[in-house]
């Protein structure tokens, strides 16, 4: 009998290609996805070297991060030109660089285009059990169907690209067991928000988080998707769920996905990778779901996390020097006073979208607090940004783009907006948004921009009153 | 890649914790389909302070960046690394670095060295007026004081650093050992290739 194993270190095993006796391993790559921000340097540096992508069948390429979310085609469906002429090349690039080293390519105006971590799972193309990367930190969000899956950078993706192959050193081990139910109005964002306060910024670093627990099992594959894709914002290279019935049912199907008798030695598969009864991991953390309530940031890291009952914290409030020193800055940024209460947070703009809140049952849990509603006079800018062109065509079935232009929000084509201005999407220098993303860095919604993460609920809930408010008071 | 040894000079004594590669550089500096330039961006928001430290006479193109807790947090872009390399820092001193960063610093000629916060704390102190030498070979950073601090690093990834080795040339060796895995994966688990 070998002995209990965690669920990474099952992953882990299968996919060592070569053990080196410093401990690193060669780790077989099952699948990588491409966009265009994170790849020209990569396929430069293949094409100067006279190299080739050693297996693009793994290779899935579709740019998300330079896309206007604005109208694509004209009227008469021609493709509307990107004003933006560095965004215009670096999308160029990528429709270029995918024909001639033979790689899939989703293109920018394609029915499943859509952000990266969005559409693997959607297309079957993410499997659990599974390594996949990215140039992108937030492939941590694949953990949630239970693959191993991180961010890596451009020397990387060409490495990826070259050999299939990446020389790693293995991590640590940690669980993050939520147990319990969660009360009304908190979702799978307001899980991942709760942890990255208790556990900090870098509370996972060198580590794999593996999410366990009632409250964890009992998430939708969205869900999971969601808390999965902030494990980086704790520190963690990947976050995992482990595969279950839930994960099954999501997979089958999808284009990318096993059929017929394959499906079912997946499925056999999958199961015994659940980690083993005895297993241990490096660290610990056990969280009861009802300490969690609808949460929102204050600061500048993602650690800096209240519920949205409490106050803005007083930098000397924390123990750590350092620590203060950065909640100093932070509110300085910030434009806010110690003591403040959260819920009198006025708020000039509002993101719904990103890799992290932009699936399906976000733009549920948003429309069900909007409907019959209207925006708030002080809300300026307001966008809904579907994660792909299917969960856009999906909401437009279910009527939910309705109801959001009904409330006054503007209903845009799929990418990663606002999360991080890189394309027109950007929140002006001292105003606030209350945004579904994962990051409220200094300047990452644009300079000076101020951001508040919150759930799909509470932002369309700050929408409706125009301050950062307590979803639960505008539920029936 | 270009090798590195030894690297001796002035160290900004920058110290900030949970620095995000946003603010090493910002996303509108990663619209571009090259690997240069990219110092122009670094830090942009702090060196529009006219005050800044990367841009004072002391530190301007110091090789060396010391900083708090978690450098390197955040986004996993490369740009960040380049920025720095392009700025001129050969060598970060820090506590705790972002996984993905020392990864990408390493890949980019730029030793991520970990030391303990006392040692930073005293490093920082020196920084102010002094320079500080570290020695890749002997894993030292020491001041022309008393100070002599080790600090370990992942063998592969210093011989990488001190030989300015290119990655993927070194895995190409193990072209067989990665044929074999994927024969082996195709009559195991044939369900992995993404169905047609």
């Amino acid at each position: 009998m070998t002995r209990p194993r965690t669920l990474y270190e099952k992953i882990w095993d299968a996919h060592v290609v070569e053990q080196r006796p410093d401990g690193t391993a060669l780790i077989f790559i099952d699948r990588h996805l491409v966009h265009e921000v994170t790849s020209p340097q990569a396929f430069a540096g293949l094409r100067a070297t006279g190299r080739t992508v050693r297996r693009p069948d793994l290779t899935l390429a579709v740019p998300d991060h330079n896309v206007p979310t604005t109208a694509r085609l004209d009227a008469a469906g021609n493709k509307l030109p990107i004003a933006d002429p560095e965004s215009a090349a670096q999308l160029a690039a990528l429709e270029r660089n995918a024909p001639e080293f033979g790689i899939r390519y989703i293109d920018a105006v394609a029915p499943e285009q859509g952000i990266v971590h969005v559409v693997g799972p959607e297309q079957g193309f993410s499997l659990p059990g599974t390594t996949i990367v990215c140039g992108d930190s937030h492939t941590a969000c694949h953990g949630g169907i239970g693959a191993l899956a991180f961010g890596i950078g451009t020397s990387e993706v060409e490495h990826v690209l070259a050999t299939q192959t990446l020389l790693l050193q293995p991590s640590k081990t940690m669980e993050v067991r939520v147990e319990g139910e969660v009360g009304p109005g908190v979702s799978a964002k307001d899980i991942i928000l709760h942890i990255t306060g208790v556990i900090g910024a870098a509370g996972g670093t060198g580590h794999v988080i593996e999410y366990t627990g009632s409250a964890i099992r009992a998430l939708s594959i969205e869900g999971r998707l969601t808390v999965s894709n902030m494990a980086i914002e704790g520190g963690a290279r990947a976050g995992l769920i482990a595969p279950d019935e839930t994960t099954f049912d999501y997979i089958k199907g999808r284009p990318y996905a096993p059929k017929g008798a394959d499906w079912n030695a997946a499925i056999a598969y999958w199961k015994s990778l659940a980690t083993d009864p005895g297993a241990t991991y490096d660290k610990v953390v056990i969280i009861d779901a009802a300490d969690i309530a609808p949460s929102v940031t204050w600061g500048t890291s993602p650690e800096d996390v209240v519920p949205i009952t409490g106050v803005v914290p007083a930098p000397d409030s924390f123990a750590d020097p350092s620590k203060q020193t950065a909640a100093a800055k932070s509110l300085a940024y910030m434009g806010l006073e110690p003591g403040t209460r959260m819920q009198d947070v006025a708020i000039e703009n509002i993101f719904i979208g990103s890799c992290t809140n932009s699936r399906i049952e976000d733009l549920r849990a948003a429309a069900a607090v909007i409907k019959g509603r209207h925006k708030a006079d002080n809300v300026r800018w307001a966008i809904v940004v579907p994660g792909s062109g299917l969960v856009k065509a999906q909401a437009e079935a279910e009527g939910l783009d309705r109801i959001f232009t009904d409330a006054g929000l503007e209903w845009r084509e799929p990418g990663c907006s606002a999360c991080l201005a890189m394309n027109p999407d950007k929140v002006p220098a001292g105003e606030r948004c209350a945004s579904t993303s994962n990051r409220n860095f200094v300047g990452r919604q644009g300079p000076g921009a101020r951001t508040h993460l919150v759930s799909p609920a509470m932002a369309a809930a700050a929408a409706v009153t125009g301050k950062l408010t307590d979803v639960r008071e505008l539920m029936a | 890649m270009t090798p590195l040894d030894k690297v001796e000079g002035r160290a900004i004594p920058f110290g900030l914790k949970n620095v995000d590669t946003d603010v090493i550089i910002p996303a509108h500096w990663l619209k571009t389909t090259t690997r240069e330039g990219m110092g122009r961006g670094a830090f942009e928001a702090i060196r529009k302070d006219p005050e800044n430290l990367f841009d004072s006479a002391e530190y301007k193109g110091a090789p060396i960046l010391i900083a708090g807790d978690n450098f390197g947090c955040g986004s996993s872009r490369e740009h960040a690394a380049w920025a720095l390399g392009d700025l001129g820092i050969r060598v970060v001193i820090a506590p705790s670095y972002s996984d993905i960063f020392s990864g990408n610093a390493v890949k980019n000629g730029i030793l991520p060295v970990v030391l303990p916060q006392t040692a930073i704390d005293r490093l920082m102190e020196v920084a102010a007026t002094d320079p500080v030498f570290v020695d890749l070979e002997h894993q030292t950073v020491t001041t022309q004081f008393q100070d002599r601090f080790t600090f370990e690093i992942d063998p592969f990834r210093k011989m990488c650093l001190l030989e300015g080795l290119d990655e993927i040339s070194l895995t190409e060796k193990s072209d067989s050992a990665i044929d074999a895995y994927e024969k082996q994966l195709d009559a195991d688990r044939p369900w992995m290739r993404p169905a047609a």
